[in-house]
């Protein structure tokens, strides 16, 4: 049993299938990529594993349950955190308040004592503060803490979306094409974080994206995906250097 | 400018930013004591009034300002709050039971209501709470046995453990204490998870949901304790106004609460409190306007010798006095605040604020990225 699986996943809009049939297996500890062009379900796939989409077939399975059938908000109870393509920080809060929200899965507080503030619901705040702070230090945010989502560059944002994820305390991380906007130093930076993310914190990473520096730079294992079906699994060289991929890419 | 020297947590989590602060509002709270001490009846009265649209308006920046649903129809649970109240003390329940029940019943049919807005957002939602407040108003003038319908009701004054708040002055004590009580404890939701919980579903419901939010949960608590802060306004709006009849709750009383969280400021408890002021203090000074102007320009003329300044002051008078213009003035200066300050009051407090730290180094500029609308402005 693998430590997350997709089995023959499926989903149409309408008469379109935009995820075809998808079968992959993500091992604990590796950074595994999806790749391929424009329309081909990438995103879809990471919708339907944080449980947004109901999968019109296939199954989910993580750590050895299945998760096809659980609710979008518990999810991230059980360990999946992940990003957005299209930043989806709340705007009008802090940095810390971003960060501080994702330890809502681990919220242990009731409302009532929660509207009088009792003494341990504060013992509890600063705990989830000191997650929180372990991940602005991981990321070197610190000096963004106060400020407005509003009023940060693209940059910063992207990134507070990654420390909002590992906020939650995931054992997988969906990042949704994390190095989109961001210019060459910025995605070196990104690649080096998501080799710390794995290396050092111990999470499997499951990665959308387009940027093949990145991808090569990071991934152990890669996945094409064209038309919402796989056209080849295997390393990032492997996978380039496949006749399909190739095709998929430039057309022919 | 003055920066805080953070050295624990704590820091960010308590009320009060440091001393400083706990120093002004501790100045502010002598104030608001002894003020009734310094005025007549009439401002006194008026000033409780603040009060009491300070309570609906944390009822309405909990939903609209900070979990980003629209309601139109809150004049509703104001009247839900306010004929439960009454009823039951008429029925001789003791004056605390009577405002538990009113704030329970509020509380449950906040729930029901909250019930649609699952599956709606914006315009939508708004049309639907807009068509349950017309419901309720109907409700009121029809369900005789217990609203006495258009007979009215009247209220009588509150007897709290024998103690009868019986003049002005008491009452606005009794107005002031459940402002505060209700500002700490939304100020205690707002710091704890379930705040933060209602701000991510404001700005990114799919975010919110992938960090484990539930959303039916967090919008129906929403509703739910918006409902009920609305019904202990509307307990202590009964014994204010002393006499009830349906149609003060009518859709304009909503408008009139929508506008004050708009002009407040959404998305801060200050803004709530700041358009209460404005709400509630602007009937009486567009009043007093009405007799002052004319009498002051006619002054002026008969100082001067220019008849034109009396001919003037006159026609402002004539105007003034004309049905409707409060409502035009209301209008004029909700759209002028859209256009020219979406943060409301309090965003012009801040920066008035910041003028001042900052001395003579302040720029207008500082604020230049801030103009950026929620999305509960935009209406989705």
């Amino acid at each position: 049993m693998s430590f997350f699986s997709a089995d023959n996943l499926s989903i149409n809009f309408g008469g379109i299938k935009a995820v075809d049939g998808v079968s992959f297996d993500v091992e604990q500890g590796e950074v595994f990529t999806i790749i391929g062009p424009n329309g081909a379900g990438k995103t879809t796939i990471f919708n339907l594993v944080s449980r947004i989409y109901e999968p019109s077939g296939g199954k989910l399975a993580f750590a050895g349950r299945d998760i096809t059938n659980v609710p979008p908000h518990l999810i991230a109870a059980l360990g999946i955190a992940r990003t957005f393509q299209n930043i989806e920080l709340f705007e009008h809060a802090t940095l810390l308040q971003n960060l501080l929200l994702a330890r809502h899965a681990h919220k242990r507080s009731d409302f009532f004592s929660e509207l009088l503030f009792l003494p341990y619901v504060r013992r509890l705040e600063m705990e989830h503060r000191e997650a929180v702070e372990k991940a602005i230090d991981f990321l070197d945010l610190q000096q963004y803490r106060d400020s407005l989502i509003v009023n940060l560059p693209y940059g910063v944002r992207k990134v507070t979306e990654l420390a909002r994820a590992l906020c939650t305390d995931p054992k997988l991380l969906l990042l949704d094409e994390p190095s989109s906007g961001l210019n060459v130093e910025e995605t070196e930076d990104m690649a080096f974080w998501i080799q710390d993310i794995k290396n050092l914190l111990g999470i499997t990473v499951l990665m959308v994206e387009h940027d093949m520096s990145l991808v090569s730079a990071v991934s152990d294992r890669v996945m094409a995906l064209n038309y919402g079906r796989p056209i080849a699994t295997g390393t990032p060289a492997e996978v380039q250097a496949h006749p399909e991929v190739v095709r998929a890419y430039l057309g022919g | 400018m003055r920066f805080p020297f953070k050295t624990s947590y704590n820091q960010d989590i308590r009320i009060f930013r440091d001393k400083v602060d706990a120093f002004w509002y501790g100045l502010l709270a002598v104030a608001v004591l002894v003020l009734p001490l310094l005025l007549d009846d009439y401002s006194v009265g008026e000033i409780s009034w603040v009060f009491i649209y300070g309570i609906c308006g944390v009822s309405l920046m909990v939903l609209v300002g900070y979990t980003g649903l629209v309601s139109l129809g809150h004049a509703a649970f104001l009247g839900i709050g306010a004929y439960a109240h009454a009823y039951f003390i008429m029925h001789g329940a003791p004056w605390i039971v009577a405002v538990v029940l009113a704030v329970v019943i509020t509380t449950a049919c906040g729930l029901i209501v909250g019930l649609p807005a699952l599956r709606m957002t914006g315009i939508y939602l708004a049309i639907a709470t807009l068509a349950f407040s017309v419901i309720i108003q109907e409700v009121f003038s029809r369900w005789e046995s217990v609203t006495h319908g258009f007979a009215g009701m009247k209220v009588d004054v509150p007897v709290i453990f024998g103690f009868a708040f019986d003049d002005g002055r008491s009452f606005y004590f009794l107005c002031l204490f459940f402002l505060v009580i209700v500002l700490w404890l939304t100020r205690n939701l707002l710091r704890a998870p379930t705040g933060r919980a209602w701000v991510a579903i404001r700005d990114s419901e799919i975010a919110a949901q992938s960090m484990g939010v539930n959303l039916a949960i967090y919008k129906s608590m929403a509703f739910a304790y918006s409902a009920a802060v609305m019904g202990l306004a509307g307990a202590l709006f009964a014994h204010k106004i002393g006499y009830l009849a349906p149609d003060i709750f009518t859709i304009l009383l909503s408008i009139q609460f929508l506008l004050l969280v708009i002009v407040g400021g959404l998305g801060s408890l200050h803004g709530a409190v700041f358009g209460a002021i404005f709400v509630a203090l602007l009937p009486p000074l567009i009043a007093i306007l009405r007799d002052g102007i004319p009498d002051s320009m006619n002054q002026l003329a008969a100082n001067t010798g220019l008849r034109v300044i009396g001919m003037l002051g006159t026609a402002i008078g004539e105007f003034l006095k004309k049905p409707g213009v409060e409502a035009g003035i209301f209008g004029l200066i909700l759209v002028l605040v859209i256009l020219l300050e979406p943060l409301g009051m309090y965003g012009r407090w801040l920066k008035i604020k910041l003028f001042f730290s900052t001395f003579p180094m302040y720029k207008a500029s500082t604020f230049k990225r801030q103009k950026t609308y929620m999305r509960s402005e935009r209406l989705r």
